[in-house]
């Protein structure tokens, strides 16, 4: 299904944060921001809650933790147990080291591969942007269109916020 | 109205704007490779060549090829392992440690500096993988039934940590590298113009588009891989130290091991930054990025670091003679008097000495001095893991069995084989890769300057609205950076 856009672009961070702010206030909805790098305080002004990638890195760390106390404590204390040094069978401060990376390794690469996964992050042969300056220095604001959308009044909207350019886009699969 | 700090220094100079940041970054990815990098690489390649020389007869004629005898059992292998292991600590450091302490001078070097970790790593993983003698059974170094019933690794072993930890390291840092990459993988994507191009750089961005949500999580997941990577990086360099410190070799059974080893490791590894990026961003031009400033930041780093080293040089010493204990005493009177005392006192005035000199401001802003300095850091902390490993072992409890060990040319080729192998990685990174990151750059850009809005609207709640932009060029990015002074 091909989808219509207006993109307001903008040349500067904080004049594009008043504008999201603005625009959300006018009662239109914005489809997405896309920005070439990360901008501080524009989660709050489009709404975006608070990731719970944390939660989910802490319990990835827990499977390690839990994972590896049981491989060691299972292999040497009771599939095989062995003396040596004349340290108890189940070691516990000689499993420290283990438990720890196993942790760390668990725990990163647990949250790294959920973060690609909820993004629907993976190679792709062709990506489709909306406006390939939005990677280099060009803030742009996309909103979603149709044929009841009074285009001279959005693209007045944008324009008063300080969009330095307000473009339409068609996109099929987006 | 705009204000500019007048107390932060710009960590970018040149006044450069948001698109000047992606010409500068882009330029040597999107170029014909040029004369100098052609050469590097040339001379790279060679180096790698004498590595698969040396990998091989070391393989086809098994470790006898080595200059190791029943003494000394363990000696350039280690040495280079843990050299090429701290090395690749700063890196680490840079992008976790200094994250956390929220230093933003790390964005221009972060990137390359993390490369730097995981090609050093590749080439420390090398030396113990050759050392078994059959690496192709390499993989028995991880809890995996062999066919002869049930019998599991040694969770014990310090060796075995290792394995863990240098494992988990790498993937770790991998991972952590590479999702700083991908907007950057976006960025060239979006301005390729050949088909290959395209393609390559679509594939390897996964697809990212920049959208504030995809930014919000981002962020969150650097901010925790930074947290976690923190305690990793000094787990990986103190579960090092122990593969000395659990063993029962005068010289090596010392507790201050861990912490000397974790300094020992990010002195080297600053180093090591030092001399790829003042190479880099010359041949790069990228000396707005790479000041003048990062120099001498770095430089602190390694004048601090290096003292810690010195410090626990002159601990082992006082408590080897505080112990009373006499083999331990002896070890360290023959390491400073015995047979390798000139390995000994380059240690002392590479890693002790030497540093210190950056305590003169004229010494810390000199690039060619700077050059000079970490190359000898270098030397001396190879030294330094040579010392502590051979002058250890030499001379055992048994008087008949002391000996000297002396390398063989295949030691040395596999050696000078992996400075080979890190520079032909290095090299085609700097190529191919955005050698520094883009996006985090571009985010502190307005460093200087206070948050001072560059509205143009009507919002009546807004005071001295002024123009956004002068010919298309961000307001606050053409600020005047001049020094307040």
């Amino acid at each position: 299904m091909t989808k219509r856009f207006a993109l307001g672009i903008f040349d500067d961070e904080d004049v594009l944060l008043h504008a999201v702010e603005n625009v959300r206030e006018a009662g239109v909805k914005i489809y997405e921001v896309f920005t070439p790098f990360p901008i501080h305080g524009i989660d709050d002004a489009l709404g975006i809650e608070r990731s719970r990638l944390p939660i989910a890195a802490f319990f990835f760390g827990l499977t390690g933790l839990s994972f590896a106390l049981w491989m060691q404590i299972y292999m040497l204390g009771f599939d095989w147990p062995m003396i040596i040094g004349g340290k108890p069978h189940i070691a516990l401060p000689a499993f420290i080291p283990v438990s720890f990376e196993l942790t760390v390794l668990f725990c990163c690469h647990g949250m790294v591969i959920t973060f690609y996964t909820i993004s629907k992050l993976y190679p792709r042969w062709k990506t489709p942007v909306l406006d390939v300056r939005s990677t280099d220095d060009k803030f742009v604001m996309a909103i979603e269109v149709n044929e009841s959308t009074d285009m001279t009044k959005l693209t007045q909207l944008l324009r008063d916020n300080g969009a330095s350019e307000v473009n339409q886009k068609e996109m099929s699969k987006f | 109205m705009q204000h500019v700090s007048p107390v932060r220094e710009p960590l970018v100079t040149g006044g450069k704007t948001y698109h000047d940041v992606t010409q500068d970054v882009c330029r040597q990815v999107e170029a014909a490779p040029n004369i100098r990098w052609m050469a590097a690489l040339s001379v790279a390649l060679l180096l790698l060549g004498v590595f698969f020389y040396s990998v091989y007869r070391t393989l086809w004629y098994g470790i006898g090829e080595w200059g190791l005898n029943k003494t000394v059992g363990w000696a350039w292998d280690i040495t280079n392992f843990v050299w090429w292991v701290g090395i690749g600590h700063a890196g680490t450091l840079i992008s976790a440690v200094l994250l956390l302490f929220r230093q933003k001078w790390r964005t221009s070097i972060n990137r390359a500096a993390e490369a730097m970790t995981i090609f050093a790593v590749i080439c420390a993983a090398m030396f113990p993988v050759l050392h078994m003698g059959r690496p192709w059974l390499a993989f028995w170094v991880f809890p995996f039934q062999n066919t002869f019933g049930s019998l599991w690794v040694n969770f014990n072993s310090p060796l075995l940590w290792d394995v863990f930890a240098i494992s988990t390291y790498f993937s770790v840092s991998l991972v952590f590298w590479y999702t700083g990459l991908v907007p950057d993988f976006a960025t060239i994507r979006d301005r390729a113009k050949g088909p290959i191009a395209k393609v390559a750089y679509s594939l390897l961005s996964f697809g990212w588009k920049g959208s504030a949500k995809h930014w919000s999580r981002y962020e969150t997941v650097s901010l925790i891989l930074a947290g976690v990577s923190t305690p990793l990086v000094l787990s990986v360099h103190t579960i090092v130290s122990m593969d000395f410190a659990t063993s029962v070799v005068p010289g090596w059974h010392t507790t201050i091991f861990p912490p000397y080893f974790v300094a020992g490791a990010i002195f080297s590894g600053f180093a090591m930054v030092l001399t790829l990026m003042l190479i880099t961003r010359v041949v790069f031009k990228l000396e707005d990025y790479i000041t003048i400033e990062h120099i001498a930041l770095m430089n602190k780093i390694m004048m601090i670091t290096g003292s810690i080293v010195g410090v626990a040089y002159i601990t082992e010493f006082f408590i080897a003679w505080y112990s009373q204990v006499e083999f331990e005493q002896y070890a360290f009177i023959n390491r400073a008097t015995g047979p390798y005392w000139w390995a000994y006192w380059s240690m002392m005035t590479c890693n002790v000495i030497t540093p210190q000199l950056v305590w003169i401001r004229r010494v810390r802003y000199s690039i060619p001095l700077t050059f000079v300095l970490s190359i000898i850091v270098n030397i001396g902390m190879w030294f330094e893991r040579f010392v502590i490993i051979v002058t250890s072992l030499h001379r055992d409890y048994l008087p008949s069995s002391w000996v000297m060990f002396s390398p063989s040319i295949i030691d040395i080729g596999i050696y000078v084989g992996t400075i080979g192998l890190f520079f032909t990685l290095f090299l085609l990174f700097a190529k191919f890769f955005p050698v520094i990151n883009m996006a985090e750059v571009k985010s502190v850009l307005k460093y200087t300057v206070d948050n001072g809005p560059t509205y143009t609207g009507q919002d009546p709640h807004h005071h001295t609205p002024q123009p956004a932009t002068t010919h298309g060029v961000p307001a606050s990015a053409s600020v005047n950076y001049d020094k307040h002074d």
